[in-house]
C-alpha cells in the first residue's frame, strides 16, 4: 500500500468506527451472527490444525497413540522419501506456476481488447476449471497414451521420438539426451516426463481461472489513463509496461499468493492422472510423488498417522513461510 | 487498442486495426480449441463402439451409439445413486455455506463488537492451511462421532467456509452506510436489513460463493474417498474413480459416465456465469 492514501483511509476508518460505537455501542448480537460459521470453522479447520500438531508428536494407531517427541519430524528430514517429495513438489510448482501466470496475463490482455465474442471466449476459457479433475484427467490420460495418444501424434508430426509420458519415470533431460546419444549427469536430468505430463494438464486446467481474475483486474483500470497516454504518443507496448502492469499489481499480488498456495497443495490432479494411467499413487517410481501425495500415501496406504501429520505440518510451515515472503517481497511493491 | 473504440479512423488505421483484430481472433480461437478439444474428444468417443473407442484412431464414430449413455447409467456401479448423492450433498453444502457465511460476513462488515478484527483474521488465516493437514484429525473426528459413511460427514465439515465469509464481507462493505441509517430510522433490525436490503443487493457475490461451493463439493475426491466405505454413500467422483480401476473397463462407457457427470456442473456454470464473472470482478480484487 502506498503510504499516504492508506494512512488517510485508516484515519477515516478510525473516525467512523468511533462514531458508530458512540452512537450504537457494542452490538452483542454480532456474536450470534458469527456463531454458526465460527463453530464450524473452529471445529473442522482450526481445532484439527492443533490436533494435527499433537498427532505429529505421536506414533501408533488411532486411540492408541504413543508420544515420541520429534521422532516423526526427524524421520522425515533424515529420510530420502521426504526430500524426493520436496524436490518433486518444487519441480511441479516451477513447471506450472510461471507458465500459468504468464499465459493467463497474456490471454486476459488479449480478451481485454474491444473485439467481438469476448464473452464467448471467456466462457470457453473458464470451462476447464469447472470440470472435475477426475473427468478431465481421464481425457488427458488418453492424450498422453503412448500408443494412440494425441501428444505422441504431435511429437511424431514435428519429427520427434514418441514419449511414454505418464508412465515414464526418467527425467526429461535423460530421455532427450538418450535420443541424441548423450547421457547426462543426475542434476541435469530434470523433472520426470510423467511429472511434465501432469504439469501440462494442470496448466490447462487452471489457466482459465487465472485469466478471469486478471481480466477482472484489467477492467478496473480507468480507461482515461490509456487515452491520456495515447495522446502523449505511447505505443501499445509502452501502454502495457507503464500503465497496465503497474496498475495491475494488486491483482497480480492476489493471483501469485493464491497460486503459490494452491500449487503447493495440489493433489487431485496428480492423484487422478496416476489413477487414469493405471499407476500406483505417486506415479512411476514415485516420480510424481509431491509432498501432498506422499503424505496421503502414508495416511491412506500405510496408516502412519503420526508420520503423515508431521509431513503435513512441515508442508504447512513451508506454505506459510512462502506466503509471508510473498507479502514481504510483493506486498510492498503493490501500487494502489 | 482500447482507445480506438467509437472514434472515426482514417482508412489506413482502420485496416491496421482490422488486421490486428483478425490476428487476435486467430490466437484466441487457437486457445479456445485447446480448452475445448478434450471435451469434444470425450463426447465423440463416448458414442463409439468398444473396439473403435479403444483404438481411438478415427475422429468421428462410425456408428453413433447413443445407447452407451443408457448402458453407462445402468451399469457403472450404482451410477444413479452416485449422481443423486452428489446433487444432495452439493445443494445441502451450498445452503449451509450461504446461511452461515452471510450472517458472519454481515457481522464482520457492519457490526461493532470487541475482538472483531482478531476473529476475522483467525478465520481468514485458516485459508492458508493446506487442506491435507486437517485430513487426519477430521477423519478421526468423524470416527469418534460415528459419522463414517454418513451424509453428515460429507456435508457438515464443509458448511462453514472462511473463503465465503471473506468474499461476502468484501461485498457487503461496499453497500452504502446511508441505506442502513435509513432502514434504522424505519425501525429495521440488523436481521431485517440484511434479509431485505443486503441480500438482494449482493446477488453476484452470493452466486459466486454458491458456485465455488458447489464446484468444490461436486468435484471433491480425497475427503469422500476417506469417509465413505459403502457404494451407496459414494458421491459421483469416487464412483467414477473406482470405475476406472475396475478390471475390464469399457472405455466408451467410462467416457459416457464422465460426460454425464460433467453435464450438471456445465449447466450450472453456463446459467450463472454472468453473475459469477461480476462477482469475481467486484469482490476479490479491490486493493
Amino acid at each position: 500500500m502506498s503510504g499516504f492514501a492508506s494512512l488517510e483511509r485508516m484515519a477515516h476508518d478510525r473516525a467512523t468506527t468511533r462514531n458508530h460505537i458512540s452512537r450504537r455501542g457494542v452490538e452483542w448480537t454480532a456474536f450470534l451472527f458469527i456463531l454458526p460459521a465460527f463453530v464450524l470453522i473452529a471445529a473442522f479447520h482450526i481445532f484439527p490444525v492443533l490436533y494435527a500438531i499433537y498427532i505429529s508428536l505421536h506414533t501408533g494407531a488411532i486411540n492408541r497413540f504413543t508420544y515420541v517427541g520429534l521422532d516423526n519430524y526427524i524421520r522425515a528430514l533424515e529420510g530420502a522419501d521426504f526430500w524426493n517429495a520436496l524436490s518433486v513438489t518444487i519441480w511441479y510448482v516451477a513447471l506450472t506456476l510461471p507458465a500459468t501466470l504468464v499465459l493467463g496475463l497474456v490471454l486476459a490482455y488479449l480478451l481485454y481488447q474491444p473485439i467481438r465474442g469476448r464473452g464467448i471466449y471467456r466462457t470457453i476459457y473458464f470451462l476447464p476449471y469447472v470440470i472435475s479433475t477426475v473427468a478431465s484427467s481421464i481425457v488427458w490420460a488418453w492424450v498422453f497414451d503412448p500408443q494412440s495418444g494425441v501428444a505422441n501424434l504431435i511429437l511424431q508430426r514435428i519429427g520427434l521420438a514418441p514419449l511414454r509420458w505418464l508412465i515414464e519415470p526418467s527425467g526429461i533431460g535423460q530421455v532427450m539426451g538418450a535420443q541424441v546419444g548423450v547421457s547426462l549427469p543426475g542434476w541435469a536430468q530434470g523433472p520426470s516426463v510423467a511429472l511434465i505430463a501432469v504439469a501440462i494438464f494442470t496448466i490447462w486446467q487452471s489457466l482459465g481461472y487465472v485469466t478471469v481474475i486478471f481480466l477482472a483486474g484489467l477492467t478496473n483500470i480507468p480507461g482515461e489513463l490509456y487515452d491520456a497516454a495515447h495522446i502523449d504518443g505511447a505505443n501499445a507496448l509502452q501502454l502495457f509496461r507503464h500503465i497496465t502492469l503497474p496498475l495491475l499489481t494488486p491483482t497480480t499480488f492476489f493471483v501469485v499468493v493464491i497460486s503459490v498456495i494452491a500449487s503447493f497443495q495440489a493433489f487431485n490432479q496428480i492423484f487422478a492422472m496416476n489413477t487414469a494411467a493405471a499407476q500406483t499413487l505417486g506415479g512411476p517410481l514415485g516420480s510424481t510423488s509431491t509432498l501432498t501425495v506422499f503424505m496421503f500415501d502414508q495416511l491412506y496406504t500405510y496408516a502412519n498417522y503420526g508420520y503423515a501429520s508431521a509431513i503435513a505440518v512441515l508442508l504447512s510451515i513451508l506454505i506459510l513461510v512462502l506466503t509471508l515472503v510473498n507479502f514481504r517481497a510483493l506486498g510492498a511493491r503493490v501500487q494502489y | 487498442m482500447t482507445f480506438t473504440r467509437g472514434r472515426a479512423l482514417p482508412s489506413a488505421d482502420r485496416l491496421r486495426r482490422d488486421l490486428g483484430h483478425l490476428l487476435l481472433h486467430l490466437v484466441l480461437i487457437a486457445g479456445a480449441v485447446s480448452a475445448l478439444f478434450p471435451f469434444v474428444w470425450m463426447v465423440l468417443n463416448s458414442l463409439k463402439g468398444y473396439t473403435e473407442a479403444a483404438a481411438g484412431l478415427d475422429i468421428l464414430p462410425k456408428r453413433w451409439l447413443f445407447s452407451n449413455y443408457v448402458t453407462a447409467w445402468n451399469q457403472v456401479g450404482l451410477f444413479p445413486r452416485y449422481f443423486a448423492n452428489s446433487i444432495f450433498i452439493g445443494v445441502a453444502t451450498v445452503l449451509g455455506v450461504l446461511v452461515t457465511s452471510t450472517l458472519a460476513a454481515y457481522a464482520f462488515a457492519r457490526m461493532k463488537f470487541p475482538g472483531r478484527d482478531a476473529l476475522f483474521l483467525i478465520m481468514v488465516a485458516t485459508m492458508i492451511v493446506p487442506f491435507e493437514v486437517t485430513l487426519v484429525p477430521n477423519f478421526i473426528l468423524m470416527r469418534d462421532l460415528n459419522w463414517i459413511d454418513t451424509y453428515q460427514a460429507l456435508i457438515i465439515p464443509w458448511s462453514g467456509s472462511a473463503f465465503s465469509v471473506f468474499l461476502l464481507r468484501q461485498f457487503f462493505r461496499s453497500i452504502p452506510q446511508d441505506l442502513y441509517d435509513a432502514a434504522v430510522l424505519d425501525g429495521a433490525s440488523h436481521l431485517r436489513f440484511l434479509i431485505d436490503i443486503v441480500v438482494p443487493l449482493s446477488k453476484p457475490a452470493l452466486i459466486t460463493s454458491a458456485l465455488f461451493t458447489f464446484l468444490g463439493s461436486w468435484n471433491s475426491l480425497m475427503w469422500p474417498l476417506l469417509v465413505t466405505n459403502s457404494p451407496q454413500m459414494r458421491p459421483i467422483q469416487v464412483g467414477i474413480a473406482s470405475f476406472i480401476t475396475d478390471a475390464g473397463t469399457q472405455v466408451q462407457l467410462l467416457l459416457a459416465a464422465v460426460t454425464i457427470s460433467v453435464v450438471p456442473i456445465v449447466l450450472v456454470y453456463l446459467l450463472l456465469q454472468r453473475w459469477f464473472i461480476e462477482g469475481i470482478a467486484t469482490v476479490g480484487l479491490r486493493g
